[in-house]
């Protein structure tokens, strides 16, 4: 008897394992019973490249066919499509050309990916925890301290050797830029651009509502009072868009809710991570107040596609005021490569710095607040070939490819050298250089901050959605702060 | 995979039989037989579900210090996963999500069609099946393509061609997802019962009939106690393939909100999204139980039947 129910225990193992392993294979990826055949699958896809001519060691000898990859999330037609076309079309045929010129038969592949920003970084994640990856990985500044803390991650010199420091590019980079991908004192990649974050309105909406175009807000209540006005006037464009849902990721934390935050003087972290404090609770109201009063698109941020969907409605002259990085006007809303773009964008999209509450009441006293980031291109540890993967890397940061991708999309770079004849002819980009970087705020480089980047984003859609009063969220925001840098860390609470 | 419960229900009638027939093979040479597929079984199903159960054990990360060095946390992730809000909701929309979705539409619907189409011959059944068997055959990452047109609230095909303007993923989100599962899914328990339904002598029904049973309760006494075998076989696959579903996070990712987390899905939002891998990973294993339950209480039934 004993012996049977055992056997029977046994079947139903087996049962359920092979239902459960069934399910994985064909549309069932969540499944508990294969997490670590996850990190297999997401690994070994893009990890070919790397491994395709794996035997031939560190440097490769001379005429030996080397292949080298790097992985970005831009596609060719349509995310970052600009960036795609600058590899295959700039970059690439040069490098293999110049390798090819020093006697060396070197391919590079581009691994190309138009997903979610943390999609795509989930994947690197998962590709650096077993070993694999492309040699050169498109990389945000602010991932780089829990990836190194997870010992992903290793910095340039202990991969490629002391010649890393010879190079004569870091001499056209600012200290403080190379700072976003330095971490005690070491060099884990190469910076490539900075952003700046403003309140992006369609003029045209501006324009039928009353309002001026050349519109420059001096406080929260200025914003209201615009978004109203739309209201009233136009009853079918969304007036305000401030992200604010957890599917937007990291969008809703930088683009959404830190410059309203810093607006009323609080910084995420000031010695301190900041929990239950005054600005917190003004911040969250402000959020309040846009969607209570339907001033923002409260459903809207709850999409799947929020981020997309914001972009596209935007285009059309749907959404009145977004806040947003400069990367939506030189990229989704570029004439020529934009994601959706909008031809007469000149014409048509005004910009303006985002005020603090009142002025004055900003970080640092200011009028006017606004939040950056960075992004760059770091080497895979697990690389088979760290001299091509450093000559690449080298040839991705020099002044000739740096200008050419400025020449499609022109933006603020890590070269002042290029930056000098890139902003010229570009006036939204001039602002941004001129009148936001001033005044703006980097990230935290803390192994942490996403996770508190993650609560922030609950936090604010808990508010948007009308699921916690404002009280109530800022108390749970301390709480979850708590658990994850602990009692000691926080401070500015009531 | 469609053959192993019944191979299962096999098994133990053959051990009734075995008990008192000779050892034909001797231990040693059954051992010889049964190795090469329990290595195979151990190596790529007892082995994960082990690793999955340690990973539960342990703090462990995607990212940070906690993918270095994870901690042995002990029970704590099992502690806080039953005392959040977020597991119980998920428990809860999954349980909704089977019972709508596998329960009451595909097996529901499934039967009822197989019913309809009984005395159905010709090309309109040929028709039919190929119909439902399309939507069974279709990629999932296409079909929750199509669902996500379909019930858009902005250019949806629904509400096109309906007076209606409901943002229908929004608004009723488990409710579409449910009827996304439902569609998808009938095709294949419509089969089964088919072919259970063709396996029942014709006479039966004629002497029922003959005897004055009206159709409830031909149904009751007739088909139902004759097919109960396949429906149960039929259930446990269905609810089992339904628990343990990811589509849906094609549809609605889990949202809004939570209200479509099933729990496969919160575990890929805690485990990748958030990077929590040791508290997905205590997930996964209470969701192991969950199967296993299920699977006991449909073969406790249907041993039942056998005995």
């Amino acid at each position: 008897m004993l012996r049977r129910s055992w056997r029977t225990a046994l079947i139903l193992l087996v049962l359920v394992l092979a239902a459960a392993a069934c399910g994985g294979d064909g549309e069932n990826e969540g499944s508990g019973e294969d997490l670590p055949g996850a990190d297999l699958g997401g690994g070994t896809e893009n990890a070919a490249a790397s491994t395709e001519n794996g035997g031939g060691g560190g440097g490769a000898a001379d005429g030996e066919a080397v292949n080298i990859s790097i992985i970005e999330n831009a596609v060719r037609g349509g995310k970052n499509a600009a960036t795609a076309a600058w590899l295959l079309e700039d970059v690439i045929p040069a490098f293999e050309q110049r390798m090819a010129d020093e006697g060396q038969n070197v391919t590079v592949e581009l691994v190309e990916g138009g997903t979610g920003d943390d999609d795509y970084k989930t994947r690197l994640a998962l590709d650096l925890r077993v070993g694999e990856g492309a040699d050169i990985m498109g990389f945000d500044q602010f991932w780089l301290s829990e990836f190194n803390a997870a010992g992903y991650l290793a910095p340039l010199e202990e991969i490629v050797g002391p010649q890393v420091s010879d190079w004569e590019g870091w001499d056209a980079i600012p200290e403080a830029v190379q700072g976003s991908l330095v971490l005690e004192d070491q060099r884990y990649g190469i910076p490539f651009g900075t952003d700046g974050r403003v309140l992006f309105f369609r003029k045209d909406v501006f324009e039928q509502a009353g309002l001026p175009t050349d519109w420059q807000p001096e406080s929260w209540q200025d914003i209201l009072e615009a978004g109203r006005t739309i209201q009233q006037a136009m009853p079918d464009v969304v007036p305000l868009q401030f992200n604010a849902g957890q599917s937007m990721g990291e969008a809703t934390t930088l683009q959404g809710f830190v410059p309203i935050l810093l607006g009323t003087g609080v910084e995420l972290y000031e010695g301190q991570w900041q929990g239950n404090t005054e600005g917190l609770q003004q911040a969250l109201g402000f959020f309040d107040t846009v969607y209570s009063e339907g001033l923002g698109d409260a459903d809207l941020q709850l999409r799947g596609d929020a981020r997309d969907r914001t972009f596209e409605m935007f285009a059309n002259g749907q959404i009145g005021v977004l806040a947003e990085s400069d990367y939506l006007w030189r990229s989704v809303i570029a004439p020529e490569e934009g994601l959706f773009p909008v031809q007469n964008r000149d014409e048509v999209i005004g910009y303006a710095k985002i005020p603090a509450m009142e002025p004055g009441a900003g970080i640092r006293d200011e009028d006017f607040v606004s939040a950056s980031g960075g992004t760059g291109r770091v080497m895979n540890p697990n690389t088979q070939h760290p001299e091509i993967a450093w000559e690449f890397l080298k040839e991705l940061g020099s002044q000739e490819a740096v200008q050419a991708f400025v020449e499609r999309e022109p933006r603020i770079t890590a070269r002042t050298d290029v930056n000098e004849q890139a902003l010229e002819g570009q006036p939204m980009l001039s602002f941004v250089a001129e009148e936001v970087l001033p005044v703006t705020w980097y990230r935290p480089g803390f192994q942490e901050y996403p996770q508190v980047s993650e609560v922030i984003q609950q936090t604010v859609e808990d508010v948007v959605a009308d699921r916690s009063a404002v009280d109530a969220a800022a108390q749970a925001y301390e709480q979850a702060l708590i658990e994850i840098v602990g009692q000691e860390n926080v401070g500015g609470g009531q | 995979m469609t053959a192993e419960p019944e191979a299962a229900e096999r098994e133990a009638t053959d051990e009734e039989s075995a008990t008192g027939g000779a050892n034909v093979l001797g231990n040693k040479g059954a051992a010889a037989f049964v190795a090469p597929a329990a290595g195979l079984i151990g190596l790529f199903l007892v082995f994960p579900a082990l690793w999955t159960l340690y990973l539960a054990l342990t703090n462990m990360r995607l990212t940070g210090l906690a993918a270095a060095e994870p901690q042995f946390v002990g029970l704590e992730n099992f502690l806080n996963a039953v005392s959040e809000g977020e597991f119980l909701n998920s428990l809860y929309v999954t349980l909704i999500f089977v019972l709508g979705s596998a329960v009451i539409g595909q097996a529901f619907l499934g039967f009822t069609l197989a019913w309809i189409l009984r005395d159905w011959r010709g090309w309109q059944r040929q028709a039919f099946e190929v119909l439902a068997i399309v939507a069974w055959i279709i990629p999932a990452s296409v079909v929750a393509f199509l669902w996500i047109a379909l019930l858009d609230g902005d250019s949806g095909t629904l509400n096109t061609l309906s007076p209606v303007n409901v943002d229908w993923l929004l608004e009723y989100p488990l409710l579409s997802i449910i009827f996304f599962n439902t569609w998808r899914g009938t095709a294949f328990s419509m089969l089964l019962f088919s072919a259970a339904l063709n396996s029942m002598p014709p006479s039966h029904l004629e002497t029922a009939r003959l005897a004055g049973a009206s159709f409830w309760q031909q149904l009751r006494d007739v088909i139902l106690p004759s097919i109960r075998g396949h429906i149960l076989t039929t259930l446990l696959l269905i609810s089992l393939w339904t628990f343990n579903l990811f589509t849906p996070y094609l549809i609605t990712a889990g949202g809004p909100g939570s209200q479509t987390e099933t729990l496969p899905i919160y575990i890929y939002n805690v485990a990748l999204s958030n990077g929590r891998l040791g508290f997905g990973a205590a997930i996964s294993a209470i969701m192991l139980v969950i199967n296993l339950i299920i699977a006991w209480i449909y073969l406790r039934v249907v041993g039942k039947q056998d005995a």
